[in-house]
């Protein structure tokens, strides 16, 4: 019997087998399937993002920390410089002497090269330097000074590919004689590329000057905001975190504090600058571009982030460690300053290098009030160099972007990577003090 | 003598005071600290915290009062017929501080005594002499701007030496307090741990306080806006046309162009962010492996510290031509660089690791339970996500989603530097729009002018911003708050 419906069976093969999925199965395999690629390309998305962001400010940026320069030795005499102090254009003067000291050179090296056209190769900055030079090192007249000079914005971006003998016969601030002379003088060893100091250290330049422009000043008023913003907003903010932490009671007020705390971490930032504006500028009569404005402003914007993970660093402590100290008779105040205080430190620390992190990429706050001045002079050191303008990192950044100079776009995609390395610095201090002080309970 | 000999001093004072209040409880004791109610570091503490705390506080509260002070004591100096337009005040208020300052650069410059100032008239050269300290006036000083100045010249003097007195007794008072407190039955520590109770309040308050300066920093200028020009154009004007040529005349403010820009640029920027960083959360947390999860996850975040002006940036050099080049040219949709496209991605780029992180969060804390009973009832993978999974999370999803579209609207950088600055009604997302943030930014840059409406306008537009941000803040909170109850 049974081997018969056995043998009469496979005559009608089943409807549905698992050995062999059914077209419904199938379809539904295929949307999994779908739906996981889905996923995967947005990750794609978000790293090719991330990638592209990333290799469009190096390609455009890495240029900013090399330049061309010009070397060659000038020798300076005490009665030109005398003479020269007393013409009524005193720059010009000096532009002489180092046009008669490039010639002299150039007749020395033997290259075809008229100095008259190698002098314009030069940054307009070439004789303030010189003359800057002359009055520091009077003991130094007489013999021959080796001097490095930046070549000006055009030739420099000539040997960068920005500037081309097409582009040069429709630029007036560029012939293309000086591009051939450029290139003779490269072929001499006299134009030389180097890595680019000035960038970091020179301040700002004016439009014209882009080759002379560089970080210094926006570098310290930036170094000077974060300063504000570490004395003021981590005791700020680790006090008041200890506060709804450790003592607040559950009443209204409190509520009222938490809720304020987690809407100012949404505020837009650019409100915190009309803050700034009304209340430290307008009302207290601070000075504009001022450091010390800009780290206030800061400081109220980072402290609900402070405050956050500090909540969070305390909220990790287990209640045992109260508990024993409050049973060995220490106060509520004691056990929370001698024993949760010190484990917490670990997070603490972590979210504040995460505050400042954030605080020193921001710029539209600082925008109103006043940061994007121009500003050449370096600012005092503290406490009052905290009121004389400065600029900062991203403001400065802002800054470039809204010069004609095309070369100022490069100077401003350099800027950037100097802002990402310093935060990728102190992102890492933060990775490397959670992974070595934080304890798991 | 400046100012900050005197907050030297109170600090100097304080620590003198620890030294001599632990000293005396401690002496009072007889050397045997065992017999005292606090130990002798509360004591000291309670020095330190007596004699500085009072007089510091007097001295701060009196430099956040004295312009104020000034101000009131300058004002009669003025011609009442001056001062009867509420704008003209705080210019003639300016003009004045800046004379005052002026008059002190030159004395300090030495190119004036102080009886030579007391001489000084109108008709003498007042701006050359400033000229001379440093101090550029943009006109003729008339008389009656000398004489306030003059005027808070010798108020600030006065004040200043009431302020030195004052603190200077306070101080004395808080130390002598301090010191016949300090005895060894004195509950020192109990006293010391109040202090800091209350600083730890001051503390917390601050974030309120903050609060209260953005919105009464914005209400009073927006009130003085709105005494200038008519809240209905402002609200439903479709114009966006402020007159540089000065003062009232002919600006149109309306804030209609500019908002519709904001959602326009908002709303694009959410479609990249919502389905690339939801997908996104959603296959890390469900479907990679533990080390593909330990390795993207991190990497999308790095999205999230880069800071906006980067982005500006990219948008400007890179996205911003490449869009132009490659789509907008040539279907002949516009050509211009920046455009509501260009800063939409790059914004909706900046958002995706908040819409990733906020998901992931919320898809986490769907119950295990729910998971497991779709499986048993053999629904694949996908088919659980779809359809129990999300259903659950939706409520947190579109919290998370409303954060997103919250920051996307108060976003700066990225549109200054990408969306361009020609305010417009327009459904083209190729065309270079504005936005309320870019307009605040423009309006309050370079040269104001506090009593024109152009520039308190953008007090106007940030108080419309910040209402917005946070109704939208508030209703997210709200949504993912009633959300997670129904699981714990």
């Amino acid at each position: 019997m049974t081997d018969a419906t056995a043998s009469g069976a496979p005559a009608t093969a089943p409807a549905n087998s698992l050995m062999a999925p059914d077209a419904r199965t199938a379809r539904r395999n295929a949307a999994e399937k779908r739906f996981r690629a889905y996923g995967l390309g947005a990750i794609a998305v978000a790293f090719g993002a991330l990638v592209v962001l990333l290799l469009s400010i190096l390609s455009n940026g890495l240029g900013a920390f090399t330049q061309a320069k010009l070397s060659f030795p000038v020798t300076l005499q005490a009665e030109q410089v005398a003479e020269a102090e007393g013409a009524l254009l005193k720059t010009s003067a000096y532009k002489a002497m180092l046009q008669e000291a490039l010639a002299a050179y150039l007749a020395e090296q033997g290259t075809d090269v008229d100095a008259e056209v190698a002098i314009s190769l030069l940054s307009d900055e070439a004789a303030a330097t010189l003359r800057e030079f002359a009055l520091a090192n009077a003991d130094r007249y007489g013999e021959p000074v080796p001097f490095t000079i930046l070549a000006n914005g055009r030739i420099d971006g000539f040997f960068k590919g920005r500037v081309t003998y097409e582009s040069a016969e429709l630029d007036r601030n560029v012939s293309p004689e000086q591009l051939r002379a450029a290139e003779s003088l490269r072929d001499a060893g006299v134009l030389t590329a180097g890595f680019n100091w000035s960038f970091i250290t020179a301040p700002d330049a004016s439009d014209n000057r882009v080759e002379a422009a560089g970080l210094g000043v926006a570098m310290l008023g930036s170094l000077y905001m974060m300063l504000v913003v570490l004395v003021l907003a981590l005791p700020i903010g680790v006090a008041a975190s200890i506060y709804l932490e450790e003592f607040a009671p559950q009443n209204r007020l409190t509520d009222l504090i938490e809720v304020n705390i987690s809407n100012l971490a949404a505020v837009p930032s650019i409100v915190f600058g009309i803050l700034g504006l009304a209340i430290f500028i307008n009302w207290a009569g601070l000075p504009q571009s001022a450091p010390i404005v800009g780290g206030l402003v800061l400081t109220l914007m980072t402290l609900p982030t402070i405050i956050i993970a500090t909540r969070a660093a305390l909220k990790a402590v287990p209640p045992s460690i109260r508990d024993a100290a409050l049973g060995l008779g220490a106060s509520k105040m004691q056990s929370v300053f001698h024993h949760v205080l010190p484990l917490a430190m670990p997070g603490i620390l972590t979210g504040t290098i995460i505050g400042l992190a954030q605080a020193l990429g921001e710029t539209a706050p600082l925008l109103l009030i006043g940061m994007v001045a121009f500003v050449r002079e370096y600012p005092d050191a503290p406490p009052e160099g905290l009121f004389d303008p400065a600029s900062a990192l991203p403001v400065q950044i802002y800054n470039w972007t809204q010069r004609a100079d095309p070369g100022f776009f490069e100077r401003a995609s350099g800027a950037i990577i100097v802002l990402l390395l310093f935060l990728l610095v102190m992102n890492l201090t933060a990775i490397f003090l959670r992974r070595r002080f934080e304890r798991r309970w | 003598m400046p100012t900050i000999w005197l907050f030297a001093i109170v600090l100097v004072t304080g620590l003198a005071g620890f030294a001599l209040a632990r000293g005396r409880a401690v002496a009072s004791a007889g050397g045997d600290t065992r017999v005292m109610h606090s130990r002798p570091l509360y004591h000291g503490l309670n020095g330190l915290l007596t004699a500085m705390l009072p007089a510091l506080g007097l001295l701060v509260a009196w430099l956040i009062l004295q312009p104020v002070l000034l101000d009131r004591a300058v004002v009669g100096a003025i011609p009442p017929e001056v001062l009867e337009d509420g704008a003209a005040r705080s210019l003639v208020m300016a003009d004045v501080r800046r004379v005052a300052d002026g008059l002190d650069a030159a004395i300090a410059a030495g190119v004036a005594t102080p009886e030579g100032l007391a001489a000084l008239t109108a008709e003498d050269d007042v701006r050359g002499l400033l000229g001379q300290a440093g101090v550029a006036l943009g006109s003729d000083v008339s008389p009656y701007v000398l004489e306030a100045a003059r005027d808070m010249r010798a108020t600030a003097a006065t004040l200043r030496v009431v302020m030195w007195v004052a603190v200077l007794a306070v101080l004395a008072i808080g130390l002598g307090v301090a010191l016949k407190r300090s005895h060894a039955d004195y509950r020192a520590r109990n006293f010391v741990e109040r202090g800091v109770l209350v600083l730890l309040v001051a503390a917390a308050s601050i974030a309120v306080l903050t609060t209260v300066g953005i919105v009464a920093s914005m209400l009073f200028e927006t009130v003085n806006f709105f005494s200038q020009y008519p809240a209905s154009s402002f609200f439903f004007s479709t114009n966006w046309d402020p007159s540089f040529s000065g003062r009232g005349g002919g600006s149109e403010l309306g804030i209609v162009p500019l908002l519709w820009g904001t959602l326009y640029i908002s709303f694009i920027a959410l479609l990249v962010a919502v389905p690339v960083g939801l997908l996104a959360a959603i296959y890390l947390s469900e479907f990679a492996s533990k080390r593909m999860r330990s390795v993207a996850k991190p990497v999308i975040e790095v999205l999230a510290g880069i800071p906006t002006i980067v982005y500006g940036l990219f948008a400007l050099i890179t996205v911003g031509p490449l869009l132009r080049d490659a789509i907008a040219s040539p279907l002949g949709l516009g050509n211009s660089a920046s455009s509501v496209m260009t800063a939409g991605l790059v914004m909706g780029i900046m958002l995706i690791p908040f819409v990733s992180s906020l998901s992931d969060d919320i898809i986490n804390a769907v119950p295990q339970a729910m998971r497991d009973g779709s499986f048993g009832l053999g629904a694949t993978h996908a088919e659980t996500i779809r359809q129990v999974i999300l259903p659950a999370a939706l409520p947190g999803i579109v919290g998370a989603v409303l954060l997103a579209a919250s920051r996307a609207i108060g976003e700066t950088m990225i549109v200054v530097l990408g969306a361009g600055a020609a305010a417009k009604l327009s459904l083209n997302p190729f065309e270079a729009m504005t936005t309320v943030t870019v307009k605040i930014v423009s309006q309050l840059t370079g040269d104001t002018d506090f009593a024109s409406p152009e520039t308190l306008v953008a007090f106007a537009l940030g108080l419309t911003l910040f209402v917005i941000t946070l109704g939208l803040n508030v209703l997210a909170l709200y949504i993912v708050r009633t959300y997670r109850e129904q699981y714990e």
